[in-house]
């Protein structure tokens, strides 16, 4: 047990039964316990406009949910592809972990040219953040704030993975990353629940 | 104190049962039910796959207590908030469902 705790240069020992076993962990816990407080106050402040709206238009039809819900099956499949990379990285195949770090932020690169996809064709439909043909001039504005906070998270996160998978590439013992891409998962995977959330409250409600 | 000896769930099962999941929920908005019962049930669907995702790719289900307890603030936080500005909801639709008839009635002469 001591030889393979001795290998994780970036893993601390536990201090108490309540400490976990990383502090980098404990961090990004912290982080994303902050950053999802950030996504339901702008989702709680969507559902109020929305309420206190007589004229909010009907998502559902405006936005349409065929293109929508590919994302959502990409962006699942894209966390399964981080829980792989992370899975061969502790059988100590680091080619296989790097094959799957890069699917996961191809996943992302797509998801998120999708949405720009969206956006444009959105946009030229007439949904704008002034106002749109269909009702409340919220409905654009806040529209575009919540799924554009959540795509700058993924283009965030695509730019990290990447970085972590460079981290990968360079350090020849496997076991030596698996801290840092076990927290890169944790934020990828909290990205990919906060658009389960979006894509209920924002297109299917 | 090795995270290399973390057990791993199977994962593809969690990938099929959230695959399925999001094809009930958009079978539910076809369905043909009252918009509450699909809001309640859009809402639980919603919230059990943040949850396999957390328990599962997030791993909470084998991690120490800690973080299960920073994970579950912001739960509570949103829940707060939600009560916190449906008066503001309630007070709106009465006040709407009050001007509504008003406002429709001179249309019919």
């Amino acid at each position: 047990m001591s030889h393979v705790a001795s290998a994780h240069g970036a893993v601390e020992p536990a201090e108490s039964p309540l400490t976990p076993e990383s502090w980098g962990k404990l961090g990004m816990w912290i982080f994303l316990a902050g950053d999802a407080v950030g996504f339901g106050t702008l989702l709680a402040g969507y559902g109020a406009m929305r309420a206190t709206s007589a004229d909010w238009p009907s998502p559902f039809a405006v936005l349409g949910i065929n293109l929508t819900a590919a994302m959502t099956f990409l962006l699942i499949c894209s966390s399964v592809t981080m829980v792989k990379a992370l899975e061969w990285l502790g059988k100590g195949d680091k080619e296989r972990a790097k094959a799957f770090l890069f699917f996961t932020a191809l996943g992302g690169a797509i998801f998120v040219s999708l949405q720009a996809y969206e956006w444009s064709h959105l946009i030229h439909r007439g949904l704008l953040i002034s106002g749109n043909p269909w009702g409340a001039a919220l409905f654009g504005a806040s529209f575009f704030i919540v799924t554009g906070f959540h795509g700058l998270h993924v283009t965030g996160g695509v730019i990290y993975l990447l970085a972590i998978l460079r981290a990968v590439a360079n350090r020849p013992e496997p076991a030596a990353s698996y801290n840092a891409v076990e927290i890169a998962g944790l934020y990828w995977h909290f990205v990919d629940l906060v658009w389960i959330m979006v894509f209920t409250f924002m297109y299917l409600l | 104190m090795a995270t290399a000896e973390h057990k791993h769930p199977n994962y593809m099962a969690i990938f099929w049962f959230l695959a399925i999941l999001t094809v009930v929920e958009i079978a539910v908005i076809y369905m043909p039910l009252a918009k509450f019962t699909i809001g309640v049930l859009l809402c639980a669907l919603a919230l059990g796959k943040a949850t396999m995702v957390a328990m599962y790719f997030m791993h909470l289900r084998f991690e120490a207590r800690t973080l299960g307890m920073i994970a579950v603030v912001p739960l509570l936080i949103a829940t707060l908030l939600i009560f916190v500005l449906l008066p503001d909801g309630f007070a709106v639709m009465k006040r709407t469902v009050g001007v509504k008839p008003a406002a429709t009635e001179p249309a019919k002469h």
